[in-house]
């Protein structure tokens, strides 16, 4: 049976991981591809990265940091960081990249969707919503989650179904950082009212949280970064403990 | 040991290469007839449309040339599904090396299309999957599936169950993506090169 995902998300600028990654047994733990694979040996489903690198050569950093992924690194993963042209895409795509991550240039102009998805395939544009709960309702933001817009989340997520995306990446700016749990509600809310695939980000804070996303919040997969980084959570632990609670998992 | 990949539209001709390098061969990754019929062993990897992947494939006489190959030829993904009769994605008409129909995955009980993510394989019958334990983990990335068939090799569920690898002849292919599935896909692709 398919089982539910756990994906570390690693931070990316100029080349190195930010956020103090502490890993004694890596020689850098600053490098991307290091600490992806050591995730990977760990027993993690998939891996996203996201470089925050913020220069006008942009597309060049992307693409380096894919192929040097792509080269070492034998399980699937995401990239995303100012995606926002067709062009940018087939670049990342063609560097090794397994699909892409789109978020702010999505919300500015929606019919990207459709055209990445026509061009390439629903299964490689993975859009990723910010959603903060404001006055009683949940709203898109954009910009690492500062810009609140007006349109709303529920409604945003059928939409980027409707255009073509394979999977939506959830990420709660209420619940991220929190370790208080994720957004099960909303995430729930959104699982059961679309077909592809829901990531669930933001919150977790212990293993019991994982077991929560996946039963009451309907998630498909979930991410998480400074716990792994922390090894606040070991994969292999955590796995071990979802398998026991009676959650489907690759154990390896 | 000459290896060529089939260079067409295909989105994941990069990572299969990757994943021959890792075993310490460099792939030529080629559309022309000459190499594709002389080198050892062929991949025909894929990911994208049917419909727009048979035509790039008819536009280079491709759709001719890989079903009269004679070495062992891999298919991966939508490799697997090109190489049967006819798929529902755009109903489009495929190699026919094997008499299969591809669908498309049923909306049903809340279950996710496309299949993304990890399932397993079982009833595995090939020297393919030699060392490979029944049940293991293999990552999956689509919506349409070979019908169960008599060429099945590798059976997976979702939803029902489907063929996830199937052997005849010359031919064999995998559903799932081997490139991707971690110590236990790169197996699979060294059993593939040592056939």
């Amino acid at each position: 049976m398919l089982t539910k995902r756990i994906i570390p998300c690693l931070d990316v600028k100029d080349g190195k991981t930010v956020k103090g990654v502490n890993f004694e047994n890596l020689r850098d733990a600053g490098d991307p591809v290091e600490l992806g694979a050591l995730y990977s040996q760990q027993g993690a489903d998939e891996l996203v990265f996201l470089d925050i690198t913020a220069t006008l050569e942009k597309r060049g950093t992307l693409v380096e940091l894919v192929r040097k992924v792509a080269a070492n690194i034998n399980i699937p993963f995401t990239i995303g960081g100012g995606i926002s042209s067709i062009e940018d895409v087939s670049a990342c795509l063609n560097a090794g990249a397994d699909k892409v991550s789109i978020n702010s240039s999505a919300v500015k102009n929606p019919a990207l969707i459709d055209s990445l998805a026509k061009e390439f395939g629903s299964q490689c544009i993975v859009v990723a919503i910010d959603t903060r709960h404001h006055q009683g309702i949940d709203l898109v933001h954009t910009h690492g989650g500062t810009k609140a817009t007006s349109i709303q989340t529920i409604p945003w997520a059928v939409e980027v179904q409707e255009r073509g995306a394979g999977e939506i990446l959830l990420t709660s700016m209420d619940h991220d950082g929190t370790k208080g749990g994720f957004a099960n509600v909303l995430t729930s809310a959104i699982s059961h009212r679309l077909n592809i695939p829901i990531i669930a980000s933001g919150g977790a804070g212990n293993m019991q949280h994982f077991v929560d996303v996946f039963t009451e919040g309907a998630a498909d997969a979930a991410l998480a970064a400074s716990i792994f980084h922390f090894k606040e959570i070991e994969i292999p632990v955590l796995k071990h403990w979802l398998a026991d609670k009676g959650i489907s998992v690759r154990n390896s | 040991m000459r290896v060529a990949i089939v260079k067409y539209n295909a989105g994941n001709i990069r990572s299969v290469a990757y994943a021959l390098n890792r075993l310490g061969i460099e792939p030529e990754i080629s559309d022309d007839p000459e190499v594709l019929k002389s080198v050892d062993k062929v991949i025909f990897p894929g990911v994208g449309e049917a419909s727009t992947a048979m035509s790039y494939l008819k536009k280079d006489g491709l759709d001719q040339l890989i079903p009269s190959l004679k070495q062992p030829v891999l298919g991966i993904c939508l490799g697997l599904q090109l190489m049967c009769t006819h798929s529902e994605e755009n109903n489009t008409d495929c190699l026919n090396i094997f008499p299969v129909q591809v669908k498309k995955f049923p909306f049903k009980d809340q279950i996710k299309v496309p299949q993304i993510g990890w399932n397993t394989i079982h009833d595995l019958k090939s020297p393919l999957f030699k060392g490979i334990d029944e049940n293991a983990y293999m990552y999956f990335v689509h919506s349409y599936y070979a019908e169960q068939n008599p060429y099945a090799i590798a059976t997976t569920d979702y939803i029902f169950p489907y063929t996830s690898a199937i052997h005849k002849d010359n031919f064999y292919a995998v559903q799932f993506h081997a490139e991707k599935s971690g110590d236990v896909g790169s197996q699979i692709i060294e059993n593939f090169i040592r056939l």
